[in-house]
């Protein structure tokens, strides 16, 4: 399989592809999993707040089979494989995009994988909000929803920036897969050219790049997770003493 | 003015149902430092908190300036927590934020012009002493600091209470001082009613002008400082007062039969060598096993624990003679009483 791997007219193929194909795959992966993070930000937050809050003894309760629901759909949802799930949602993808086929289209069920996932890793960064703060904000007159706005959100911004990131690092991982049902980007190169038609350097690099994505989101992810935490003090300090100088 | 009525109230824990408080009667005056005293578990978290209606109580009354608390709508209630603030043991201090912000948090609920509750958070941290650190982060403050900001916050919208719940219990007994003097400070210039809840005695002695003991959810005893620390009837009272007095009277041995508590007031007793002359007048000779002299409220007072070993008479005798003196009081006790 991988005896011809290196020899001259291989390389020199692969090159070619390199050249031709590479640079829109790159840009399609990078924009579908920008834009899939964001949209599953969208609806993911907000459910992961109110999974939260909504809970008995939480800061805005609701009836319970409300929660109840809502943590069912959750769940159910993040129990279905990708695969499985991109081609259930071809009727929603075909009523919100007009095809199932294609790069934009692939969009759709990245972000109803991803949803879930996110509200589950929101729920998580809220409920390491200390509860002492939020029963400071209550007692300072502070209503459910100032506490969300003011208090949960703002406290837990480096927490949701690194969750993000592994959100974001997931989705590129999945936008790969949607390869198969014709997404564009690395992840159809790899399985068109590598998988399909035995063209293995081509396969191998073409995950070199997302591997080299994954690290570039994960690195600035982290970095900016720190950059924001003013908890830490030696990082506060420092930039205290620079506003200073 | 604050009045608690009959305020009781019960958890329902997965153990069955816990009497956090029990038919609780309190009225604080306004402008007053009110200490509010108790052991771990006593109830006195969860009184504070019936106070701002953080926890609704299952019975009674907070009455706030002849308002009655339970029965305002949930705005009306946000509204009055302005007026009623709250400090912490843990500070509990925004942690993203600077010291500025923080202090400029209640006026940013209230929908404040930004300048405005600017102008007004300087203000305050200047008060606190902590001008300078208005850019900081909680995290670059000491405990004190932190405490300090949190003061300043708390007295942002012009407050009429300040509930102080175990504010000084996490803090070193020098940062513990200053932060006390801060808010006696705060309790004099602007006449804001003070609550403060704590274990220490020591808070209790150097603040408050009232005080009320919790015990098991029940106050067992209330009334001007001096007068409850220097009778303490109840037993929970005694402890608090008298944290070392089982201790030490365990080391005494057992020769001694009968225990003499003296409870002086400075102002009479002080530099009288009254248990030489107990022991030159009358010929009793008195051990002391445990001895100690506190300033409450600006007035000495001292407490003395006296080991006799002698005959029944010889105790009636001595307490017969220490009471003569003006200002000095003497009962029997128990060893295990104190």
């Amino acid at each position: 399989m991988f005896a011809d791997l290196f020899n001259p007219e291989t390389l020199q193929e692969a090159w070619e592809i390199i050249c031709t194909e590479f640079p829109l795959a790159l840009w399609e992966t990078f924009y579908v999993t920008v834009l899939a993070t964001a949209f599953a930000i969208i609806i993911g937050l907000p459910l992961g707040i109110l999974v939260v809050v909504g809970e008995k003894g939480g800061v805005l309760p609701i009836p319970r089979w409300i929660l109840s629901v809502v943590n069912f759909i959750i769940n159910v949802m993040r129990s279905i494989p990708f695969l499985i799930l991109m081609i259930l949602v071809f009727p929603l993808t075909r009523a919100l995009i007009g095809t199932t086929i294609g790069t934009v289209a692939s969009i759709v069920p990245l972000v109803i994988a991803a949803f879930p996932f996110v509200a589950r890793l929101v729920e998580g960064c809220l409920r390491e909000v200390n509860p002492n703060i939020i029963e400071m904000a209550q007692s300072t007159g502070a209503s459910p929803l100032q506490i969300i706005c003011k208090v949960m959100l703002p406290e837990s911004v480096p927490s949701l920036i690194s969750n993000f990131t592994v959100a974001i690092t997931t989705i590129l991982g999945y936008s790969a897969m949607s390869g198969i049902i014709g997404g564009g980007g690395l992840g159809k190169i790899a399985i068109n050219y590598g998988y399909y038609r035995y063209k293995y350097l081509v396969m191998f690099l073409a995950v070199i790049v997302l591997v080299i994505l994954v690290q570039v989101f994960q690195t600035v992810g982290t970095r900016l997770a720190v950059n924001t935490d003013k908890r830490l003090k030696n990082q506060a300090g420092r930039r205290h003493r620079d506003q200073a100088e | 003015m604050i009045e608690i009525r009959n305020v009781s109230k019960t958890f329902n824990t997965s153990g069955g149902p816990v009497d956090a408080l029990k038919n609780v009667n309190l009225s604080i005056e306004d402008g007053d430092i009110f200490g509010i005293i108790g052991m771990s578990g006593a109830g006195k978290s969860t009184l504070v908190r019936c106070i701002n209606m953080l926890e609704r109580p299952t019975e009674g009354q907070i009455m706030v300036d002849n308002v009655d608390l339970g029965s305002l709508s949930v705005k009306e209630l946000r509204a009055q927590r302005h007026d009623i603030t709250m400090i912490f043991q843990g500070f509990n201090l925004l942690m993203q934020k600077t010291c500025l912000k923080n202090v400029m948090f209640p006026l940013e609920l209230q929908g404040v012009k930004k300048a405005e509750a600017k102008k007004k958070a300087l203000e305050l941290l200047d008060i606190v002493g902590l001008l300078d650190k208005a850019k900081a982060y909680p995290a670059q403050l000491s405990g004190g600091q932190q405490q300090r900001v949190a003061i300043a916050r708390a007295m942002t919208t012009n407050p009429k209470v300040l509930l102080c719940d175990e504010a000084t219990s996490a803090l070193d007994p020098n940062t513990t001082n200053s932060i006390l003097e801060l808010i006696k400070d705060l309790n004099k210039r602007l006449g804001i009613t003070v609550v403060v809840i704590t274990h220490q005695m020591s808070v209790v002695e150097s603040i408050c002008r009232h005080v009320a003991i919790l015990d098991h959810g029940v106050v067992v005893e209330q009334g001007a400082v001096e007068d409850v620390f220097a009778h303490p009837k109840s037993d929970a009272a005694k402890n608090l007062v008298f944290p070392e007095g089982k201790t030490q009277v365990l080391n005494v041995g057992n020769q001694a039969e009968h225990f003499i508590r003296v409870v002086y007031n400075g102002a009479n007793a002080a530099g009288r060598p009254m248990i030489a002359r107990l022991a030159i007048e009358k010929g009793i000779e008195a051990n002391i096993s445990y001895a100690s002299t506190k300033g409450i409220s600006g007035k000495a007072f001292g407490t003395i624990l006296l080991s006799i070993s002698g005959t029944d008479s010889d105790v009636k005798d001595a307490i017969e003679y220490l009471t003569q003196e003006p200002g000095i009081e003497a009962e029997e006790v128990q060893v295990n009483v104190c």
